[in-house]
Formats: structure tokens, sequence, C-alpha cells
């Protein structure tokens, strides 16, 4: 499955500077444009900084944001990655009630999907899972009729897919 | 010269204007910037010295106007740098190149409520076209030269540079620097480098496209000014013969006097040229951004018009109405190269016959020129009139700054504009107060030229304080306040949309008195009340040189601006003057 097509992703590179994400967020905001997720952290050259945004593009034209985007000094470089030219990946953190009935249950759920067990007690378990959005998605109702304590989503990040 | 001289953040940013040519600058000093205003005094520098920070701004946006030049503004923390939000909101709207130097408390202090703190460069974000809050004094020169770069390259615009205090105060040790002349390789901009040169087959393709139409109409804008594309314009629009409007922020860009101008588009544009862009078939757009104010309500604006757009900020590509070739550049470059373009497939020979089209362009403009009733005894005088008298009276390269309302308009309307940077108003903000301190900067930086403000009683009211600037400071404007006691286009809009229900509009008849207190500011003050009074205040006001003059003309309130489009409507609802009314179209 994969996410709706009009949901497309936006990188951005940007100088690793205070206020830059201050800047690209209030230019959303003043803009009229939603963002459905962002993620922030630094590349791999300490100068720049990588702005991953998902937006909904019927929601504003992507146009207009991507050319509004590089208006900003700060921006250096913007790639626009339609959702059939990219591999996306967003990593959650779910706290999961586990008590001795529903024990046995979640663990089988949890060796289908492939998440990861960080930590657990008598009465819960903290999960990692990380995969496209909508698995995401689907796992998350898989989980809900254990009861979610918590649950904390990065946004997505991706990179172009290869040939 | 010793280029490794040790010296304060205070001295090298002085010196960094300096060396950024800047002769003039326009300021208010305070707390947090004081250590930057000692070594002002040294300064090859002029420093005019404001009444409220927002006239600051407004004078360098004048001056920048007027010279092509950055305006610069230097004032302290705090309130003053939430005073001059206007004008760099303004400035950023009309892109008007703009240097601002903010005081800040020191680095340290910065997040704490300090004494007059706030944070300028979150407050400005989204009225400048950069902002920079710099942290060590060693950064300060490679700053400066990135300020200016970004404010006069691309799209010109406000950029703003606030200076925590530390790091200027020669008793701080974080003020000490060594200076260096910093280059472009120091300014670090790894994400900003415009694109000036057009793309050349689009170019070509507008080239045929212009070529083959039967209406165009070529639709020119600020842009055209910001280039330096005026002579360049005219070489293109005599060659192809296509007629031109001239946009509020153009007015000038193309002489008035032409025979193929059409003047003034828009909603309070006259018939011809809102009429032309509407019935066209192309409308080639050269540094205008389809403003509302210009389009009307935009589904019904030019319905059959092709468009090619300009312009150096892609941004506007498409952004309000979709293009058919929209390049990517320096309108004077970009129009050098159509021009050239153009005479490879032929030039003047090559173009469609428009014979049809010119002559239903001046059957318009014979049916439908501005009109207005001149006042009977008794009656205060019309507005028009007054331009009319005005413009008539001064030579045509006197620079005309206004305010903003019903005064604006008819000074856009009603003077022949046939030089380029003669005329100065706020466009896109729309900021009333803007005459008086714009043609104060115009002033300083044309001083041989005259400037005259139009401005209107609402307007006066919110700035005319900086007339005590142009008097201490030896600035000889002249200003022709067209008083109707009213906020006249507000008053306009109610008469019009509200039924006649007037609420707020009314200023006051007798108070204030604008003689006593132009005289009370060091100015000379002038009353008129009947026409035949205008020409000679005029000509008594432009014999004074020695300070300015303001002249006071008791208008009717009653006048209103056409012709008009109602807010919403499309521009082929254009509202004529009532004598033109049953008139066919």
């Amino acid at each position: 499955m994969s996410d709706p097509d009009t949901f497309h992703t936006i990188v951005t590179t940007v100088e690793n500077k205070p206020g830059v994400l201050a800047r690209v967020s209030g230019l959303f905001a003043r803009r009229g444009f939603n963002i459905e997720s962002l993620a922030v952290a630094p590349t791999d050259d300490e100068r720049f900084s990588r702005i991953t945004f998902t937006v909904d593009v019927e929601s504003a034209p992507l146009e207009q944001v991507v050319k509004q985007l590089n208006k900003l000094i700060n921006v250096v470089e913007i790639q626009e990655l339609p959702p059939e030219d990219c591999v996306s990946r967003e990593l959650m953190l779910v706290t999961v009630a586990a008590d001795a009935h529903h024990r046995r249950e979640l663990m089988e759920l949890i060796d289908d999907w492939r998440a990861y067990v960080l930590a657990e007690n008598t009465e819960r378990i903290m999960l990692s899972f990380s995969a496209r959005t909508a698995r995401l998605d689907e796992f998350e109702e898989c989980l809900r009729p254990f009861g979610i304590v918590e649950l904390q989503r990065t946004g997505r990040v991706a990179l172009p897919a290869l040939d | 010269m010793n280029n490794k001289q040790q010296m304060c953040g205070g001295e090298a940013l002085v010196k960094a204007l300096e060396s950024a040519g800047v002769e003039v600058m326009f300021g208010l000093p305070g707390g947090a910037i004081l250590p930057v205003y000692d070594p002002i005094i040294d300064s090859s520098i002029r420093h005019i010295l404001v009444r409220h920070e927002q006239g600051a701004g407004h004078m360098a946006e004048g001056y920048a106007h007027a010279t092509g030049r950055p305006g610069v503004v230097m004032v302290t923390s705090g309130p003053a740098a939430t005073n001059v939000v206007t004008p760099l909101c303004d400035a950023f709207l009309d892109s008007i190149p703009m240097v601002c130097i903010t005081g800040q408390v020191p680095y340290a202090a910065i997040g704490t409520d300090a004494f007059q703190e706030c944070d300028t460069t979150g407050i400005t974000m989204a009225v400048t076209k950069h902002n920079f809050l710099v942290t060590e004094a060693q950064d300060i020169p490679r700053t400066i030269r990135a300020a200016f770069h970004i404010a006069t390259t691309g799209r010109p615009g406000p950029v703003l540079v606030d200076i925590p205090k530390d790091i200027v105060d020669p008793v701080n040790p974080r003020s000490a620097m060594t200076w260096y002349e910093a280059t472009d390789a120091d300014m670090d901009l790894p994400g900003y480098s415009p694109i000036t040169q057009g793309d050349p087959e689009l170019i070509r393709a507008a080239a045929e496209m212009i070529s083959e139409a039967q209406r165009p109409v070529l639709y020119v804008g600020g842009g055209i000014l910001k280039s330096r594309a005026a002579e360049a314009l005219l070489e293109l629009a005599e060659m192809v013969q296509i007629p031109v409007v001239t946009t509020l922020m153009a007015r000038g860009a193309f002489p008035d006097s032409h025979d193929l101008c059409l003047g003034m588009p828009g909603m309070h544009g006259n018939f011809t040229a809102v009429t032309a862009m509407q019935r066209s078939d192309l409308l080639i757009s050269l540094g205008a951004r389809f403003d509302d104010r210009v389009t009307g309500k935009l589904d019904g604006f030019a319905p059959d018009a092709k468009i090619i757009h300009v312009d150096i900020d892609p941004a506007e590509l498409g952004k309000v109405r979709q293009v058919d070739i929209g390049i990517q550049g320096d309108c004077r470059l970009v129009i050098e190269d159509l021009t050239v373009a153009m005479r490879e497939i032929g030039g003047t020979e090559a173009q469609a016959d428009r014979s049809a089209w010119r002559s239903t362009i001046s059957g318009w403009q014979e049916k439908f020129p501005l009109v207005y009733e001149q006042s009977e005894l008794g009656e205060r005088l019309k507005p028009q009139y007054v331009l009319e008298e005005l413009r008539d009276n001064n030579p045509p390269d006197t620079i005309v700054t206004s305010g903003v309302g019903q005064h604006q308009m008819y000074a856009s309307q009603y003077w022949r504009f046939d030089h380029p940077y003669t005329w100065i108003n706020s466009g896109g903000l729309g900021t009333m107060g803007f005459s008086i301190p714009a043609a104060i900067g115009a002033k300083v930086g044309k001083p041989d030229r005259r400037v005259w403000a139009v401005d209107g009683d609402g307007c006066f009211q919110m700035t005319a304080q900086e007339l005590v600037t142009a008097s201490v400071e030896n600035i000889p404007i002249k200003v022709a306040l067209m008083n109707n006691s009213y906020l006249g286009m507000v008053r306009q809009w109610q008469e019009m949309f509200y039924d006649e229900r007037f609420s707020e509009v009314y200023l006051s008849e007798q108070t204030p008195d604008y003689v006593k207190w132009s005289e009370a500011m060091g100015c000379v003050g002038i009353r008129v009340e009947s026409p035949e009074e205008v020409a000679p205040a005029i000509a008594k006001a432009n014999e004074i040189n020695d300070r300015p003059v303001v002249v006071e003309f008791r208008t009717d309130p009653r006048e209103n601006v056409f012709p008009m489009v109602p807010a919403g409507k499309s521009n082929s609802e254009l509202v004529v003057d009532p004598s033109q009314q049953g008139l066919e179209r």
C-alpha cells in the first residue's frame, strides 16, 4: 500500500544556522501551506541540515511551495519527491499495555510486523517500528486494541529511489 | 592602510557601511546602538536625525526610489525596531533595496526580557528579504557586505542586521576585532544566486508570439524601474508599436506623453488602460505581478489574453495567473534580448496588422478621457484641478511622492510622468503617511531636483513631525496638502458601498490649523481656498528654497475617484465618471 498521491515529500538542504527552521516553518504558516509531517536533522556535512516535509499538494500548489522556499536565503537545495520516485521511512516508538492475558498475542503481532522490543515490564512493552508511513498507520491500528499508552512518530524522511 | 588594524565592532560597522558606499543614513540613536553612534561623528556618512523611526524607514525608501541606491536606516533596539516594521514591510512589498541596522541588547542578555529587548529578527522575518543577528564582532564586515548584496541583487528588498551591544561597545572585550575588507568570498551565501539572464529559447518563442498577436498590450510594472530598463522598454515598444500600460509602481517607466502610452490600469486606472487589457489577446507582463488592484476579479481578468510574464522572481511566474511563456530574468536584460530576437524575425515589418486595434484604442481614449467638473463659486477646490495646476507649474523632472488614498490616485492619474524615478509612492502595503518622509529621502538623494509631496490630511497627521527633520536638516521639500477634512477614500467606499453611512471618516474642518502647525515646524505655511489662488500659491512655494513649504489646498470632500472597479468586480464592470455612464463601450 502506498501513501495517497497527493502527499509529496520535499527534501530541503538548509544552512545549519540558528533560526532556519523558524524561517521555513514561518513561511509555510504565512503562505497558508499545511505541513503534514516534518523531520529535521544535520547531514553528513556539518554546515548543512536537512528538513524533510510531507505536504498535501491538494491543499497548496506544490510549485508555489517550492518557489517560495527557494527564496529563503538559507535554503540551499530543494528536491521534490513524488511518491513513486522516492524511498521513504518513518520511525515510531510506542508503549503498549501488555498484561499477562494479552502478552502472548502481542508478542506474536510484534514478530509478524518485525517490530523491535526496546524495553518491557510486567504491564507494558515499548516497541520501535520503522516502515513507510502507511504501514505505520496500519500497525498502529493493530496495536490499538491492546491499549496504546504512549506513541511518538518522527515524521517521514526520504531519499530519491534508485534506478 | 593597515589591513590588520585592530578596532572595535562599532568602528568596524561604520567602516563597513562606508566601504559599501553609503553616503547618507537615516536614524535615531538609543541605548543599545549608542556605541555605534560614537564613530559616526568621525565618519564621512551624513546622518539624518529623524523624529520617529518610521520616518527613517520611509526616508530610506524615498532615497532608494529616487537614486536606485539602497536606503540605509540605523535605529536602536526594542520600540525603535518595532517602529521600523512598517517601512520594512512597505519596502518588502514594493521591492525597495534597503539595509536596516538595529541595536540589540548584549548577546548574553538576549532571551531574558531585558530593557528594550524584543525579538527583532523574529518579528521582521516575515517583512524582510532576509535578516541577520550578528553574534561576533569579527563577523560584522562580512555580514554588512552580505546585507547589501542581498538587498540590491535579484528582486531587491529590505535586509535587517541586528547588532547586540556587546560586540560594538569598546568597553566590552567581545567587541575586539581585526578589520578586513570583506569580499564576495567572505559572504558565505550558498543558497543565494539570482538568475538574471532569460532563457534564449523562451525569449525566441515570446518574440514569435508577440509578432502574431492582434491585440497585444505591454503591461509594465515596478520591475522596469528596479532593473533600470526604461530605455530598453522604449526601444522595444517603438519597434513593435505595442501600447503600454504603466502600473501604479511603474508610472514614469514609459513616458505618459508618448503616443503608445495608455497610462495606469487597475482599480482607479483610466478606461482605455483597463479596457485594453481586458480585450487584449496577449499581455506582455514585464516586472509586474498581477496584483489584485490591477486584475480586479481574477476570473474575469483579460479572459482572451495569452500571457508572457517576465520577472526576476520565479515565484511570481504563474502565482496569480497561469502563463503561456514565463521567463525568469532581469527585465532589462530580457527586454534587450527580446528586442534582438524581434529584430531577427523581422522587427516592425513582421508584426501582425494591428490597425483595427489601434483605432479601437484611440476611440476609447477620445470617448473616455479623465474628467471632472470645475468647482462653482464658493465651493471647495476640486483636487483634480489642484493636481493639474501642480503638474503645469512644475518642470517635468519634478519628483512627486504621495501618501495613500484619493490624493494618491489623483496624483497618479493627473500628473504627466515623462521621466523614470519621478513618482514615489507606497503601492503594495498602502502605507498612509508615506509621502513626507519619502519626499525628504528623495530630496536628500536628489538635492538639485524639485520634490513635491502630495499628501492628504489623514496621511499628513501620521508623519508630519518629519517636517521638523526637514527644517532642521535643511531639506526644502514642498507639500501639497489636499485637505478635504475626511479620510477620503474610506468615505468614498462608505458612500458607494455602505449606503452613504459615514462611519469614523470625518476628521475636522478647523483642527488642526495646518498653516500654524507648519510654521511651528519651521516651514512656510500657505492656505488656498479658491481656484484663482492655486497657481500663485504654487509659484510662491516654488520660489522658497531655504525651508520646507506646506500648501494646504481646501478640497471638496464630495469628490470621488473615477473610474473605479468596485472591489470583487471584474474590470469589465469599471464604473466611469457619472458624465460618461450612458456611453457605449
